[in-house]
């Protein structure tokens, strides 16, 4: 937030160079202007997830919702047991195995809080709104929100609704310059225990990193591919700047 | 062999040395997440007392992870000095303590037990000590390293420069360095973490540093933190390699899930050796560990993460290297929660390196969503300077905009030698000096002399 004349030096990066001194120390605007972006991503990861209101906000896709946290409780609890996040609540579980049906979905899209909650208020509705016109020949099961997920918890909520392929969004951890951007992590038939070398993930989703239209396109084109190729992961090497979708 | 106390009327059972470890180990959520840590405050003191009379031989005998099953355990037992062990081998976890915070034990007593010292032996007694002995002892260590100048005098701070970028730009990046070198930083190495693991991209910014530092005639050393075999190749092509990085962890399982064994850095220690870059002397490698990497990879063995940790520097200890730093708070609070846990972790971490004779640094670090901010990163870099960490990280403004953490600044480390009337290592000091970025009282000075060009030759003017 300093208004002083820009130094050279940082045209080049938007790293902190070129701060001045007071003495050998930081001058007190250089010292604000960081504590105002580590608050920022403060509030960020702790800011409350509200999954009424992105329900409630995702209503205009016609979709019905399904609401299924983690088994981590509470945010303190998220943040020290990584594993709680990639199980279903048992009641979650049984939620999501009552919606089976008997041709088994396409594809499952989920979006949760991760580390960031604005990251999944902010970027979700619209990165949604470009993505789902996409795919608006697939068999998509319902939507699901889900509280305290980790990425793997695509693996349980994909397995438990049948479906053949899994999205998660989730608010990445936060940056210091970047403390509402969103992740989005696809596999193909998802079921507990696969790794993270079966995901294809597309990061730093933004208005100022990676754009929910541009994204929404990368995204298609993954899930596209590995449905053609019955595989994810990183032997799907992402070329969607170079070959168009073709449906 | 299982050990009970009676406490106060209360018993406590511990049925073998990794449980007895991990339960005497101040709380951190890790432990926590291992399902290791003790179940309640009184078992961990009650874990502490055992440990305190447990004679230091005992770790001789009693391996952590079986001898066949793992390299890190037979480079420990096949390295062990029992002539420099000699004079320790009656003490007790507890004597040892007493004896490392005596008068007597000076920096010379230190480093001549140090080779007869294992990583079990340093982390058990690291874990009855108090924050203050971690301090005192690491205070009385001395580890001086060379490559182009000296690396762990007393009274010396050293920094290394970390101008990364999240795409690698060469501009960026050469601003980032610029910024540094005028704020008295790089002396321990100016060393760069690419955002991808590319041997060209790696190649390139191996010359940019190499021509900047020629040019200018910088004591120092480079580094880009690529994986060792993208270092490797880059070496086959004839870049101008200083020092080989690689991060390392305390089990064979886990290195594996880093794409390395012993072999591996020994080829690599031997490539960079016959390149002979270095003026002042041949400690060719940088090494990065972290208190948690082991169980993120699930190669832990039910060992606790603190003493995983001291089982990397046996790794280290094998290859010389000029410098050695824990990444504190990198890993996030499942391994370590709040400011409490990212300091003692720090000041264990720089002890037990210390005490096995390593030229230990340390990245006071955190993520945004540890317990942690600024202040805590400022108390704990004091209480390192004050315990002698040989080196700190210098990042622009502490914000590393290329691995999203919060780190220490070029003013930071400022801060610290002018609290703690430190200075730079001696060969960089006088070119600070030489140059006008420095006084003769350590003081930054304005306009400098020195890369007055330099925007210019690394083509930051251009519009």
């Amino acid at each position: 937030m300093s208004d002083l004349p820009a130094h050279p030096l940082r045209k080049w990066t938007s790293a902190r160079v070129a701060l001045g001194r007071a003495g050998g120390s930081l001058p007190h605007r250089e010292l604000l202007d960081f504590r105002l972006s580590h608050a920022r991503a403060r509030d960020a990861v702790h800011q409350p997830f509200d999954p009424a209101m992105l329900a409630l906000e995702l209503e205009s896709h016609g979709r019905p919702i399904l609401l299924a946290p983690s088994q981590a409780l509470d945010r303190p609890t998220y943040l020290q047991r990584p594993d709680l996040g990639r199980q279903l609540s048992p009641e979650a579980n049984e939620r999501l195995i009552a919606r089976r049906t008997a041709d088994g979905f396409d594809f499952v899209v989920i979006l949760a809080d991760g580390l960031s909650a604005s990251a999944a208020h902010l970027q979700g509705p619209p990165l949604l709104a470009a993505l789902l016109p996409l795919l608006d020949k697939w068999n998509l099961a319902p939507l699901v929100i889900a509280p305290f997920a980790r990425v793997a918890l695509q693996d349980e909520i994909g397995h438990a609704l049948g479906a053949r392929a899994a999205l998660i969004l989730l608010g990445e951890r936060p940056g210091l310059g970047s403390p509402d951007s969103l992740g989005a992590y696809l596999v193909h038939d998802p079921r507990p225990g696969n790794s993270d070398a079966q995901r294809n993930c597309v990061s730093n989703i933004r208005p100022a990193g990676l754009p929910p239209a541009a994204a929404a396109h990368r995204i298609s084109w993954l899930l596209l591919e590995s449905r053609r190729l019955g595989f994810s992961g990183v032997d799907l090497k992402d070329s969607s700047e170079m070959r168009p979708i073709t449906g | 062999m299982p050990w009970s106390i009676t406490l106060a009327g209360s018993s406590h059972h511990f049925a073998d040395l990794r449980t007895l470890l991990a339960k005497a180990t101040p709380y951190r959520s890790g432990d926590s997440l291992a399902g290791l840590a003790a179940g309640s405050a009184e078992e961990r003191v009650a874990a502490q007392f055992v440990l305190a009379d447990l004679p230091l031989a005992h770790f001789l005998e009693d391996l952590l992870i079986p001898y066949e099953d793992d390299e890190v355990t037979r480079l420990i037992v096949d390295r062990h000095d029992a002539r420099a062990f000699h004079p320790l081998s009656p003490m007790s976890v507890g004597q040892f303590r007493d004896w490392l915070l005596d008068y007597e034990t000076d920096h010379l007593a230190l480093a001549a037990v140090a080779p007869g010292l294992t990583p079990e032996m340093v982390a058990a007694v690291s874990k009855i000590m108090a924050n203050q002995d971690l301090i005192l002892v690491a205070s009385k260590c001395q580890v001086v390293t060379r490559f182009r100048n000296t690396i762990g005098l007393p009274g010396r701070l050293s920094v290394r420069l970390q101008p990364n970028h999240p795409t690698d730009d060469f501009k960026g990046i050469a601003a980032s360095m610029l910024d540094g070198l005028l704020m008295g930083c790089g002396d321990a190495v100016i060393g760069i973490n690419p955002a991808t693991d590319q041997v060209s991209t790696t190649c390139s910014l191996l010359h940019l540093m190499d021509e900047l530092i020629h040019r200018y005639e910088i004591p120092t050393q480079s580094c880009v933190l690529a994986h060792v075999t993208t270092q490797l190749r880059a070496m086959e092509q004839g870049a101008p390699v200083d020092l080989v990085f690689q991060s390392i962890a305390g089990s064979q399982a886990a290195n594996k899930s880093f794409g390395i064994d012993l072999a591996l850095l020994r080829e690599a220690r031997d490539a960079a050796l016959s390149l002979k870059r270095g003026t002042m002397g041949d400690h060719v490698m940088y090494f990065e560990t972290g208190q948690g990497s082991a169980l993120s990879a699930n190669a832990h063995h039910g060992i606790d993460q603190q003493t995983m940790e001291a089982r990397a520097y046996a790794v280290a200890r094998e290859f010389q290297p000029l410098l050695v730093n824990t990444v504190v708070g990198f890993i996030g609070p499942e391994y370590l929660y709040d400011g409490k846990q990212i300091t003692r972790a720090g000041l264990e971490d720089h002890f037990c390196g210390k005490l096995l004779g390593l030229p230990m640094g340390c990245d006071v670090c955190y993520t945004n969503h540890a317990e942690a901010d600024q202040d805590d990163m400022d108390n704990l870099l004091t209480l390192l300077g004050v315990a002698g960490c040989n080196y700190i990280m210098g990042v622009p403004g502490a914000d590393d905009i290329m691995l999203g953490y919060q780190s220490t600044s070029f003013h930071d480390a400022h801060y610290l030698r002018q609290v703690l009337q430190k200075r730079p290592a001696p060969e960089f000091e006088s070119w600070l000096e030489t140059h006008g970025i420095t006084d003769s009282r350590g003081r930054l000075r304005e306009n400098p002399r020195a890369l007055a060009d330099a925007a210019q030759t690394l083509g930051l003017l251009a519009p």
